[in-house]
């Protein structure tokens, strides 16, 4: 199966951190980009929701507003795409990523269209 | 033969196996709704059939021949997708192996329930969803039993199991033993479904009476499955809290004749008549207990399960092992610290070395807020006031505790207490 494993952690907490801690998660962001790179399909790391623009279309009007979907402590910083026999290697993956120790991942089974 | 009683043999082979059958239909169907109507398919045809040709000599094998077959007409109907037709292919492979003359001789059918079990109380899964799903599905109690027992409305009930059911699905929850790795940790959850439905039965808050005993002897007969299903698992090693767990119920259980008495009323341990004790259940848990401390690796059921065999040994009230008992639930609070746990070290305590050493014990865990909305709490505290001859102050404590209390039966011993304390009040 395919699962999109979400990242989400602080963000103000991330931009506070040191060069020297920002360059640990790096590192540590590669090490695990190289350990499950049999089973990561796909996967980017997103700008901060400060970047953030939310659209919806009501009666045919687009509307905008700045910032992402919802406020909330901490915010999708990222994804991957990886392919797990089941959930349980998901969550096993998923334990891996450098974001589960300051915040949490989300694991979504991806859709599949026969 | 009457159709009223191949009907009753109906109902009999499913209560008993319907948890056995449903594992091995959900292991070659690998779809846990499929799997249930198809088994309800199955258990029409029996009350169709069995009345004409007779009950087959293998009923659950029959059952689970005849589910398959209706499966497969099932996938037939509306199965186009690629993943149904792999399930269909190798459904109509089986089919052709397992006739059903040979579900007269009475194949074994494979006992998957372990990996059933570590489904349903799978952690991905919301706490009350795997509690009403391996009743549901394990335990074979209907969807109106499992919404009576947790005072929850039939929809609603019926809504939590088929949510439960899609994410198991669609999740790709694994329907398997967990390898070792995390074993020791689905284990522990998978016991602590077990204890909650156990206690939802022996402790409720509220309900009838009737369902409340049927929650804890499903409890018990579900736990002897998991030991005895463990013990078969050749690369698993053995887990001493299983033993512990069903050693815990086991006594606990032992007692439930002497707990209430003809009125209904609550009778607490020193007050019970120790003759009504089920010695049978005693005996067997404690040689549990026995068998899973000689493993030396203790853990909270067994801690809590030694609680109870101290005070099974005792032949009266007067000679309970305190002590110990404060000295095990030390331990236990080390182990999984909670208030509930330091209550009853300090009621032990208070028995051990008197009401105003456990008073202090209490008054320091007064602080904590979950204690303060706790009736037992109260009504601990008022018990050992009294003890100490505090009678004002105990009488206070009471009315704190009825304010607090749900339960019909616990209600009524607290307002004897009430009645006692004040008739000795000048």
């Amino acid at each position: 199966m395919q699962y999109a494993l979400l990242i989400y952690t602080n963000e103000t907490a991330d931009t506070k951190a040191s060069q020297q801690e920002q360059e640990a998660v790096t590192a540590a962001y590669y090490a695990f980009g190289e350990e499950f790179k049999e089973k990561i399909t796909g996967g980017e790391a997103l700008m901060a929701t400060t970047t953030a623009t939310t659209v919806r279309v009501r009666d045919g009007k687009t509307l905008t507003t700045d910032g992402p979907f919802a406020e909330t402590k901490e915010q999708l910083g990222g994804f991957y795409l990886v392919n797990a026999a089941d959930l349980d290697e998901a969550i096993q993956i998923a334990s891996r990523i450098p974001g589960a120790l300051t915040g949490a991942i989300e694991v979504r089974p991806v859709m599949v269209f026969e | 033969m009457s159709s009223e009683h191949s009907a009753q043999v109906v109902d009999r082979v499913y209560r008993q196996e319907s948890g056995r059958i449903l594992a091995a239909l959900i292991a070659s169907l690998r779809d846990f709704t499929l799997a249930e109507d198809a088994l309800q398919d199955a258990v029409v045809a029996a009350l169709r059939q069995w009345p004409a040709t007779g009950v087959p000599r293998n009923p659950a094998a029959w059952l689970t021949t005849i589910a398959r077959r209706k499966a497969i007409d099932r996938l037939r109907r509306e199965g186009t997708l690629a993943r149904k037709q792999e399930t269909l292919h190798a459904l109509e492979q089986l089919a052709t192996t397992d006739a059903l003359a040979d579900a007269e001789e009475g194949p074994p059918i494979p006992d998957e329930r372990l990996k059933l079990l570590f489904t349903c109380c799978h952690p991905a899964l919301p706490l009350e969803a795997r509690v009403a799903l391996t009743l549901r599905t394990l335990g074979g109690l209907s969807t109106a039993e499992v919404a009576a027992a947790f005072l929850v409305p039939l929809p609603t009930m019926a809504q939590r199991l088929v949510r439960a059911q899609h994410k198991i699905r669609d999740a790709g929850i694994p329907y398997r033993v967990p390898p070792l790795p995390l074993l020791a940790e689905r284990m522990e959850g998978v016991l602590a479904v077990l204890y909650l439905i156990f206690n939802e039965g022996y402790a409720s808050t509220s309900g009838d009476a009737l369902i409340r005993q049927e929650l804890c002897a499903e409890a018990i007969r579900l736990t002897r499955v998991l030991v005895a299903l463990m013990a078969t698992e050749p690369e698993t090693p053995d887990d001493p809290e299983v033993l512990g767990l069903l050693a815990l119920m086991l006594l606990h259980s032992s007692r439930q004749a002497a707990r209430v008495d003809a009125a209904g009323d609550l009778v607490l341990l020193e007050d019970q008549d120790r003759t009504l004790w089920n010695w049978a259940e005693i005996v067997e848990g404690m040689d549990l207990l026995d068998t899973a401390l000689r493993m030396r690796q203790p853990g909270p059921y067994q801690i809590q399960a030694a609680i109870s065999a101290l005070h099974a040994e005792a032949p009266t009230p007067e000679e309970t092992d305190w002590q110990q008992i404060a000295v095990l639930y030390a331990r236990l609070a080390h182990m999984t610290p909670s208030p509930v746990v330091e209550l009853n070290q300090a009621v032990a305590v208070a028995m051990a070395d008197g009401a105003e050493a456990g008073l202090q014990l209490l008054d320091a865990l007064r602080l904590d807020e979950t204690l303060a909305h706790y009736h037992l709490y109260h009504a601990a505290r008022a018990d050992l006031l009294r003890r100490a001859g505090r009678l004002e102050a105990a009488e206070a404590g009471y009315r704190e505790a009825l304010t607090l209390a749900q339960n019909r039966i616990e209600r009524r011993f607290l307002q004897r207490r009430l009645a006692e304390v004040s008739a000795r009040l000048p």
